[in-house]
């Protein structure tokens, strides 16, 4: 999120869009209440009539995946109809910047400029602006980049500068604006209906309401969730809710942002932690073989030239030094050659590929920890074939999950299956202590209240446990690249015990020299602009500086940033600065500098995050999240005026609308869903030209006219994911007994099929049956001129569990995905059902 | 520090006084207030903070311990985000631990947790229990086997130390203490195939 739960309250108008706010982020439904007592507008975009739907002011039936035509129109709508906040779009966006002559997209055949047919990629160069002018950092004594030349700092060329040409009449026709404004005027009401399935006085309400947003006072907010992201183009589905957001100047103001509400407790902190393939912690790279093969390399591919990245070496060099501790030094790149490099295929080890590594018998070993991939992963009935090749599988849980239990599922024989699998008893949340992270990036401190029942352990400590034998084998033992493990620092220990809060103190970062793990006496760091790449800091995760960094009472969490439980609102925003701490820096709204025009002066004087009295930023409600001031050498401090670098996180310190950062489009362009009832009719290409893994054979795509039905999946309140956990807990097993697949009335009549009667439903790659639940919720959709059926299922129930049992729904959702966050298309396929 | 109500508890940790007879079978369904021979039922309780294990709210809960045992589980009123407020889900995170046996409407833990570690061998049809030693050196081991046989440690001159034979999977469950120490072991080890919940 750019914004925080709290923040919801601030909005003039709220789009929910891919979410069921209402029903699966409950609180959420609080702070919007709280914007509707104030006025707000409510609209809700979903295939299905929600709960969150019925208490909306607008609500409007979308057919599942067509969200990038959804917003594609109300983008053609803004601009036509000159609705865009024009001083924001102007002054902290590339509208102005000019990009490369060759860039182009052609809707005659789907493509953008530089498709490669024989490398299936695109070469991105002309993705990228006109160059005006380049020039180096200075790196010399006394500039702003002397820290390059200090001793201990890795040798690098640091990247040279660019500015980009600009028109800032925005007339020149490759010119930013001018690109997107054709690229989008193919999206036309008409269009957009007939491919999503509205109809058109809804849609123009729909547009009408959130475009007034547009206006500089006011402040619009998106809500999404899965129902965005779980398709072959849901990045794409994000960057164009992103584009919306810029043209109507809502990003970085109080009541606006882009605002996912991520469907796990500390998701958020496993994405910060970077528990994926690419990922570094604090949003790095981390190395691979093609563009990092060696610290050096990195360091130059990684470093921006301007804006705050310009610091990247700084905290990876404090990074190593968190990680190998004495062993890393310059000499050695800090350890950067222990650490494994991400070969070319690099995707190929994201979640749906580890069962087709599995399949093919690549891999051998696997660890689930609390995850249950048999159950929540795509093509289910296949991930549990393939893990039958595993040789070995640990699963640390608190139930035994079905992943757990997958050879005894009731397809599996166990008699055949040679895997080894060991259960790992854990400790619940309320039976250990540390750091979580939700959504609107708020870090707070859980505190154990009781011992773990039995033998169960805090994860922790299971980690402890399975290191220290491991580092006991290679040291008995030796073994390929042993130093790789045997140079690890691991000493996160108090009074001789594993401990979560000796790890809070390498997250936060501290100063090498003068602190002391062992003993607990840390100086621990006030921020992370202390960091330094010269191998005298150490921090696990940059962003999370400043979080844990009281020096006097290291051992105690609620004397830190993290700890803090006051209810200070300064411009009762909502903004709670003192209540635990906000990464990054504590800014509870990021890009806050455009919450004020190109003066400083606030867009809205009742929502002031900061504001320039002409002499300073004088008001600072939020953390700025900007150059506001300079520090000098004497200690004080010089304001920085207002300039427009209001998205500093990019080299141009400009918000992108056009943006060479995905691998399969440079604008959002429509393209339909791997199992589709339709044509795309928006450009020549059916799919994503870079649609990951649909041909694998496991993937069995569907015809439509095989099976006429469009799927989707969802939660309920009452039950969550695979329901491991909410299946053990009776209270909610008697409100929310069994699972359903809810239909339409007119679907339901044309199969002959009654409320509550057991269906069956199927597609290639499964079947399961399921009791119908027939509303009013689900109506048919006219697509492209034919009448189109949609069905919806929820997902959290499998054999396992001695209150309650039911179908695997995902055996029947495909196990494609897409090329950037290699998330799979859960939310949009086909089926068909007949009475059982 | 301005301490509110609830830190004021936890900075003291309020002391657990007595031995008080109580009946636990009540507890499961009234979260809040609860009378109990004329007592309420929180007397004599430490409160412990924490946040919920759903979706990513991050809605505060208060843990009410005694006896070193889990009496209540409700939501904090003084957490800014949900006000005192819990979802269903949320509200029962007091059955994860202990339910109610509704054969003795005893307070008993939960039977479906598996609290010992456990190993099924290969063909077996039923797990057996084994101590947390036996666990530990039997994943350590291989863990080292399948490393050792299947690392590459150049790649095209690159010195790249990967294996692609060992995947580690989650990590939205766990604190971000946990996930790191996680992340640091599988990386150390070589590993590229970590991926987490950030996907379903």
């Amino acid at each position: 999120m750019t914004g925080h739960y709290c923040d919801f309250k601030n909005a003039d108008v709220i789009l929910t869009s891919g979410s069921n706010n209402l029903e699966n982020h409950p609180v959420s439904s609080k702070w919007v209440q709280r914007a509707l007592d104030a006025g707000a507008t409510w609209i809700v975009v979903d295939p299905r009539f929600t709960r969150t739907a019925s208490q909306a002011d607008i609500y409007c039936p979308i057919r599942p995946g067509t969200d990038i035509a959804f917003y594609g129109g109300m983008i053609n709508y803004i601009i036509e109809k000159d609705l865009w906040q024009h001083e924001y779009v102007e002054h902290y966006t590339n509208a102005t910047f000019i990009m490369d002559e060759g860039y182009s997209f052609d809707p005659e055949t789907g493509f953008f400029s530089g498709w490669d047919e024989s490398k299936k990629a695109y070469d991105k160069h002309t993705w990228h602006y006109q160059v005006e002018s380049e020039s180096e950092w200075d790196t010399s004594e006394g500039g702003s980049f002397a820290w390059v030349k200090d001793p201990g700092v890795p040798e690098f060329t640091p990247p040279k500068v660019q500015v980009a040409r600009k028109d800032p009449t925005m007339q020149d026709p490759q010119c930013v604006w001018q690109l997107m404004k054709k690229h989008y005027s193919r999206y036309t009401i008409e269009k957009v209906c007939e491919t999503c399935g509205m109809d058109e006085d809804t849609l123009i309400q729909v547009y009408e309401a959130y475009a007034s947003t547009g206006a500089p006072e006011k402040a619009g907010t998106i809500l999404y969730a899965l129902g965005q992201t779980q398709h072959t183009y849901g990045t794409n589905n994000t960057r164009i809710m992103t584009l919306v957001q810029l043209l109507l100047g809502n990003v970085g103001v109080a009541g606006g942002g882009l605002n996912a509400l991520r469907g796990e407790p500390n998701v958020q902190g496993a994405t910060d932690m970077a528990m994926l393939v690419f990922d570094f912690p604090g949003y790095l790279r981390w190395p691979n073989v093609s563009e990092s093969p060696n610290l050096r390399a990195w360091c130059e591919s990684q470093t921006y030239y301007g804006g705050f990245y310009t610091n990247k070496p700084k905290f990876m060099v404090s990074a190593l030094k968190e990680w190998f501790g004495e062993h890393a030094t310059v000499e050695n790149d800090y350890g950067y050659d222990w650490l494994p490099k991400i070969p070319k295929n690099g995707g190929d080890y994201t979640t749906m590929g580890t069962f087709h590594l599995m399949d093919a018998g690549t891999m051998k070993g696997y660890f689930a920890w609390g995850q249950n991939p048999v159950v929540s992963d795509p093509n289910s009935a296949f991930n549990r074939r393939a893990m039958a090749n595993l040789e070995w599988l640990v699963v640390a849980d608190w139930v035994e999950t079905a992943t757990a239990s997958f050879w005894r599922a009731p397809d599996m024989k166990p008699e055949d299956i040679q895997t080894e699998v060991y259960f790992l008893p854990a400790a619940l949340i309320y039976e250990k202590s540390g750091t979580i992270a939700n959504s609107g990036r708020w870090l707070q401190w859980r505190y154990k209240a009781v011992e773990p029942v039995g033998e169960a352990k805090p994860d922790y400590e299971i980690a402890d446990m399975l290191w220290t034998k491991i580092v006991e084998l290679y040291k008995a033992e030796g073994g390929p690249s042993a130093e790789s493990i045997l140079n690890v620092k691991w000493d996160y220990y108090v009074d001789g015990k594993i401990d979560p809060r000796p790890v809070a103190w390498a997250f936060n970062g501290y100063k090498v020299a003068s602190s002391d793990m062992k003993s607990a006496k840390m100086d621990l760091l006030p921020a992370f602009a202390q960091l330094k790449a010269d191998g005298s800091t150490a921090c696990a995760i940059w962003i999370y500086g400043g979080y844990y960094n009281n020096s006097d009472a290291p051992l105690d969490p609620a004397a830190q940033p993290v700890g803090r439980r006051e209810h200070d609102d300064p411009g009762e925003l909502g903004l709670y600065p003192k209540w635990a701490f906000s990464w990054p820096a504590n800014r509870r709204i990021i890009y806050n500098r455009a919450s004020a025009d190109a003066n400083g002066k606030p867009w809205n004087p009742k929502r002031v995050l900061v504001e320039w009295n002409g002499t300073e930023w004088a008001t600072r409600n939020d953390v700025p999240d900007f150059v506001f001031q300079t520090a000098n050498a004497d200690g004080t401090n010089t304001p920085v005026a207002p300039n427009d670098n209001a998205f500093f996180m990019k080299p141009e310190q400009h918000a992108n609308f056009i943006s060479y950062g995905l691998a399969d489009a440079a604008l959002p362009e429509h393209y339909e869903p791997f199992e589709s009832p339709t044509k795309n009719t928006f450009n020549a290409l059916q799919n994503s030209p870079l649609m990951k893994f649909a041909d694998h054979p496991s993937a069995k795509k569907g015809d439509f006219g095989e099976f006429p039905i469009v799927a989707t999946t969802y939660s309920i309140t009452e039950h969550w994911q695979t329901g491991a956990q909410t299946r053990m807990c009776p209270a909610l097993n008697e409100i929310a007994p069994r699972q359903f697949i809810e239909m339409s009335m007119e679907l339901a009549e044309e199969k002959g099929i009654k409320n509550g009667d057991e269906v069956i439903v199927w597609n290639n790659r499964g079947e399961v049956r399921l009791n119908a639940l027939v509303t009013a919720r689900f109506r048919p959709l006219t697509v492209n001129g034919e009448t189109i059926h949609q069905v919806g299922m929820i997902h959290h129930w499998d054999w396992t569990n001695m209150f309650s049992t039911g179908e695997v729904v995902n055996d029947l959702t495909p196990n494609v995905g897409d090329p950037n966050s290699f998330i799979p298309e859960f939310k949009a396929f086909l089926v068909d059902v007949k009475k059982a | 520090m301005n301490l509110t109500r609830r830190g004021f508890f936890k900075a003291t940790a309020l002391a657990f006084a007595g031995s008080m007879a109580y009946e636990l079978s009540a507890q499961s369904q009234a979260f809040a207030v609860d009378l109990h021979n004329g007592e309420w039922k929180l007397v004599n309780t430490e409160e412990y903070t924490n946040i919920c294990c759903y979706c990513s709210g991050g809605c505060g809960s208060i843990v009410s311990v005694r006896d070193g045992e889990v009496i209540n589980v409700e939501g904090d009123p003084d957490h800014p985000i949900n006000e005192g407020c819990l979802c269903p889900k949320g509200a029962a995170m007091f059955q994860l631990r202990n339910i109610v046996d509704p054969a003795t409407n005893e307070v008993v833990h939960n039977p479906e947790r598996r609290t010992t570690p456990m190993v099924r061998r290969p063909g077996a049809t039923e797990w057996e229990e084994i101590s947390w030693e036996e666990a530990i050196e039997g994943v350590a081991r291989r863990v080292k086997d399948t490393r050792d046989a299947t690392l590459i440690e150049k790649e095209n001159g690159i010195t790249v130390n990967y294996t692609p034979a060992i995947g580690s999977l989650g990590g939205s469950q766990q604190n971000s203490e946990e996930e790191y120490l996680i992340l640091k072991m599988m990386r150390s080890l070589g590993l590229v195939a970590i991926d987490n919940q950030a996907r379903v």
